[in-house]
């Protein structure tokens, strides 16, 4: 809740649960109120005209006295409305007064304050009203007390957190340190930012509220007849629910409605004060509905296409698309040998993430891949590839090691998985494979990395354990985004070391995208340089050393690269 | 526990070692806060259920012996609320009562409180264990479903009939829930007793039980909804997803370990407010639990037994939420380190 906080007080987005709550809430009061004050007579005089059906003068039957059911269902609905404010604006009041105060208090009593409102928070609000219905006795001015007490606690919390995340924000330190006084600190610069939480929480008590009430009337503890409200009505009602379910209709239709009302304004609330949450406007909807797949192509062209070439990796005329047909990449087409590192380069927007996405079939949802040939291995990219073969195809190496891998399971689990499943090793045999792959990439103790979690280790050791599990499957092509990108310049050249290891022993052909060129320099056997979507550039390692370009962009990169001694860590 | 607060929850950081153990504390230390935390809230229970007798306005045991009691009857109620004594001693009895495994005596069923808590928990506790397993059984494959079917804005239709049908019967209060259920099982198909029926325990709960959890599942799909939708955006899924392990796989072991971390903190919140639903679905079915007996008990103004009964649902519901808590420990280890959480 704390960093609702964060949401700047302005003008309320209306949203359509919002509207549609407030709509039927207020035609619903309106209703009831009106109904109050003409049909009291009906809905509380008895008449001859006992248990009758409906009828166009009763249109929800009449009860054993002879009393209009819907008058008595819509005056009861006024009395419960009635209550529910009463008890919301006594636990908001008094909710964001204890908040504010618990706030205020010196360290060790608002720490004493904030566990007791924690401890009254963790009852149900439910078994509070109860208590204190047993101490008050019935009736209504005691139901009001009895809800409004219980709902205080939840108010006071959230009123205490937020003001604790409001307090440590610039604008109010400035403002102390300033001297702005406490009340003016308060009333200006705290309650405006906690208007939306606050409002928020005002539905939602409104709506526990209403529902509480009705919950203890209904079960005898609230309003006493002849006195009367929703729970009350449909507690009546119940009893005689074989003869005559029409009883209880009214009284559960009038709780539904008030109840889903406060339920829609109070989730139209949190949308506006949270544009996250809010739906997503039209336009971005639309976006996705393609499948995730690389298009295929027509046959003859694709086996054409195919046997031009013998190189483990082929990508032709690669165009990636926006559902709405814009695209991002325009006609990529290169290979990768044997024992090969390609580097790609580009500023970022460049589609060079995109176009390794496309050939390890993970493009996000939304955008699909188009191509004359992408072929990895023996394994056609275009087709419907098994996820084994997918599987012993590619494999990725991801730019953030803080973020790829799971935090809530050991590394071994998830180093071994690809073993596991699409090898079908033992754990065992999946363990004592990764162990050695551990060991290969330098890893010093790969027991215990096994053993570890995610968060306990450094970045560069989870990105060592990243390339160890893209070495399980033994893929054809190995796809290294930015894996240097997050990690300190020793760590990186560390992983730069092992990925040119990689290619020296193993023949893998290596995608390796950067927008680092001093980097690529270093590593990579080929390069292609990448801007808006197309290549712009091929070169050898030796004419990017040698500065023999011929693209101004290309030129333009070379130039923006630092030459300080530090960066021959790579060199061979 | 409400809808808004509930449906809304506060964006925590979820990057690895956001939650990051601060060092040396373990299993131990753990288990020492969170059972710190059961031991205040169940003193604090002690003292307020022994406050309901003090605090009653006027003369309690007037009130105690009804409207219609002779002077006799009243200092009979006034003797055995122990209303002669000084406050202090009668709390230090009630203390010692309580350690002895003695919650004092019902006036209006003239037996011991508990044996009454005795008999009618296990109708409670099998009531809610139902529920819950309903709740978690169907609210958790839902929400991840919907979820990943509604990635990315896919199946808009899907979107908005779940977000609204999520929300409509959430905003059925329980009891309502109780008596629309009984008018379609019971008066019109006839397929289920609308009531206790003690020749048939199992059959009869089954009404309760829903009764109570499809308002939850409503809530907890959508929180599950929610927290899954943001866990299929994170990196490491993509990872997974770049072994091509399958779906299923995929959702179950990397997806769901997160989704719960996240989830069962709130669950938690939803679950102990059941309790509280309790209280009004065991009316309606007049199911024989510890609801309707709080119910009947302050309705007769039978102190000690709602005293007694209102201990009892508060321990349940403070063991509810360790329980969550210890969970969660096992769940996501980070969480053992969370000193405040």
């Amino acid at each position: 809740m704390a960093d609702q906080a964060a949401v700047r007080p302005g003008r309320l987005r209306w949203n359509p649960p919002l509207v549609v709550g407030t709509v039927l809430l207020a035609l619903t009061g309106v209703t009831v109120v009106i109904a109050s004050l003409t049909l009291r007579g009906t809905a509380e005089g008895l008449s001859a005209d006992t248990a009758q059906p409906v009828s166009a003068a009763h249109w929800l039957g009449t009860d054993d006295f002879g009393r209009d059911l819907l008058a008595r269902a819509l005056v009861g609905a006024q009395a419960s409305l009635v209550m529910a404010l009463a008890a919301t604006a006594i636990s908001m009041i008094a909710g964001v007064l204890i908040g504010t105060a618990i706030w205020t208090a010196p360290r060790r009593l608002r720490e004493v304050a904030l566990r007791i409102v924690e401890i009254t928070v963790s009852y149900p609000e439910l078994l509070i009203a109860v208590v204190i219905a047993a101490i008050l006795g019935a009736g209504r001015w005691q139901l009001v007390v009895a809800v409004a007490l219980a709902n205080i606690p939840a108010t006071a919390r959230l009123t205490a957190n937020l003001s604790g995340a409001i307090h440590q924000r610039d604008f109010v330190t400035t403002a102390r340190l300033t001297g702005v006084p406490r009340r003016a600190l308060i009333s200006r610069h705290l309650l405006p930012n906690m208007a939306e939480p606050l409002l928020i929480q005002l539905a939602a008590s409104f709506s526990t509220g209403l529902v509480a009430m009705s919950a203890l009337s209904f079960v005898g503890l609230g309003v006493q007849t002849p006195d009367y409200d929703l729970g009350r009505l449909l507690a009546d009602g119940l009893p005689s629910i074989y003869s005559r379910p029409l009883e209880v209709v009214g009284p559960t239709l009038l709780i539904l409605l008030l109840s889903i009302g406060a339920m829609l304004v109070g989730d139209g609330l949190a949308a506006a004060a949270d544009p996250r949450l809010a739906r997503r406007p039209a336009g971005r909807a639309a976006v996705t509905t393609r499948p995730r797949s690389a298009e295929p192509v027509p046959e003859s062209q694709q086996s054409e296409q195919q046997s031009e070439s013998s190189a483990p990796v082929v990508v032709r005329d690669l165009v990636v698309r926006r559902a709405d047909g814009t695209s991002l990449v325009h006609g990529l087409s290169f290979e990768i040998n044997r024992g090969e590192i390609l580097g790609v380069v580009g500023e970022s927007g460049s589609g060079k993430s995109l176009t390794a996405l496309s050939m390890a079939r993970l493009l996000p949802d939304g955008l699909t891949a188009e191509a004359s040939a992408l072929r990895t291995g023996e394994t056609d990219l275009l087709g419907r590839p098994s996820r084994r073969e997918l599987a012993d195809a590619v494999a990725m190496i991801y730019q953030d090691p803080g973020t790829t891998f799971n935090p809530a399971l050991r590394l071994g689990a998830q180093l071994t998985e690809v073993l596991r499943v699409h090898r079908g090793k033992s754990t065992v045999e999946a363990r004592t494979i990764i162990t050695d792959l551990l060991a290969g990439v330098h890893i010093t103790d790969p027991e215990r990395l096994m053993r570890s979690r995610p968060y306990e280790l450094s970045g560069g050791m989870r990105q060592r354990a990243m390339i160890a599990a893209a070495l399980a499957a033994e893929p054809a092509l190995l796809i290294a985004d930015e894996p240097t990108t997050a990690l300190d310049v020793t760590v990186a050249a560390g992983i730069l070391r092992e990925l040119a290891r990689i290619r020296d022993e193993t023949d893998t052909a290596t995608l390796f995208i950067s927008h680092d060129l001093g980097v690529v320099e270093e590593l990579c056997d080929r390069v292609l340089v990448m801007k808006d979507g197309v290549i712009v550039e091929e070169l050898s390692r030796e004419a990017l050393r040698a500065g023999d370009v011929s693209s101004p962009y290309t030129r333009m990169l070379l130039e923006s690269v630092p030459r300080l001694s530090g960066h021959g860590a790579v060199r061979r | 526990m409400s809808v808004d607060t509930v449906d809304t929850p506060a964006p925590r950081p979820r990057g690895p070692g956001a939650r990051r153990a601060r060092g040396g504390s373990s299993w131990t230390a753990f288990a020492m806060r969170r059972f710190a935390g059961l031991v205040g809230t169940v003193v604090t229970a002690v003292v307020v259920t022994f406050l309901i007798v003090p605090l009653i306005p006027g003369d309690p045991a007037v009130s105690a012996a009804g409207p219609d009691a002779t002077v006799r009857q009243i200092e009979a109620a006034r003797a055995e609320l122990g209303l002669d004594r000084p406050v202090f001693e009668r709390f230090a009895d009630y203390v010692g009562g309580l350690l002895q495994g003695d919650l004092g005596h019902s006036f209006s069923l003239n037996a011991p409180v508990a044996d009454i808590v005795a008999s009618r928990l296990p109708f409670t506790a099998g009531l809610s264990f139902l529920a819950l397993l309903v709740v978690l059984v169907v609210a958790v494959p839902l929400g991840m479903a919907v979820s990943a079917l509604t990635r990315g804005g896919r199946r808009g239709k899907l979107d908005a009939a779940f977000n609204y049908t999520t929300a409509f019967v959430a905003a059925i209060p329980p009891y309502v829930m109780a008596t629309l259920l009984v008018l379609l099982f019971a008066v019109t198909l006839q397929l289920l007793p609308p009531a206790y029926t003690r020749s048939q325990p199992g059959v009869s709960m089954l009404l309760p039980a829903l009764a109570l959890s499809i308002p939850s599942i409503c809530l907890i799909s959508r929180v599950v909804r929610r927290e899954t939708a943001v866990v299929l955006e994170q990196d490491y899924l993509r990872t997974a997803r770049g072994w091509r392990l399958g779906t299923l796989r995929t959702a179950t072991r990397y997806a769901l370990p997160n989704v719960l971390t996240s989830t069962l903190t709130l669950s938690g919140i939803i679950l102990v407010g059941m309790l509280g639903g309790a209280i009004s679905v065991e009316t309606v079915f007049s199911w024989p639990g510890l609801g309707l007996g709080v119910v009947n008990a302050v309705a007769t103004k039978d102190y000690p037994l709602v005293q007694g009964i209102v201990l009892v649902l508060a321990v349940v519901s403070a063991l509810m939420t360790m329980a969550v808590d210890i969970l969660l420990g096992i769940v996501d280890p980070r969480v053992r380190g969370d000193h405040d959480g």
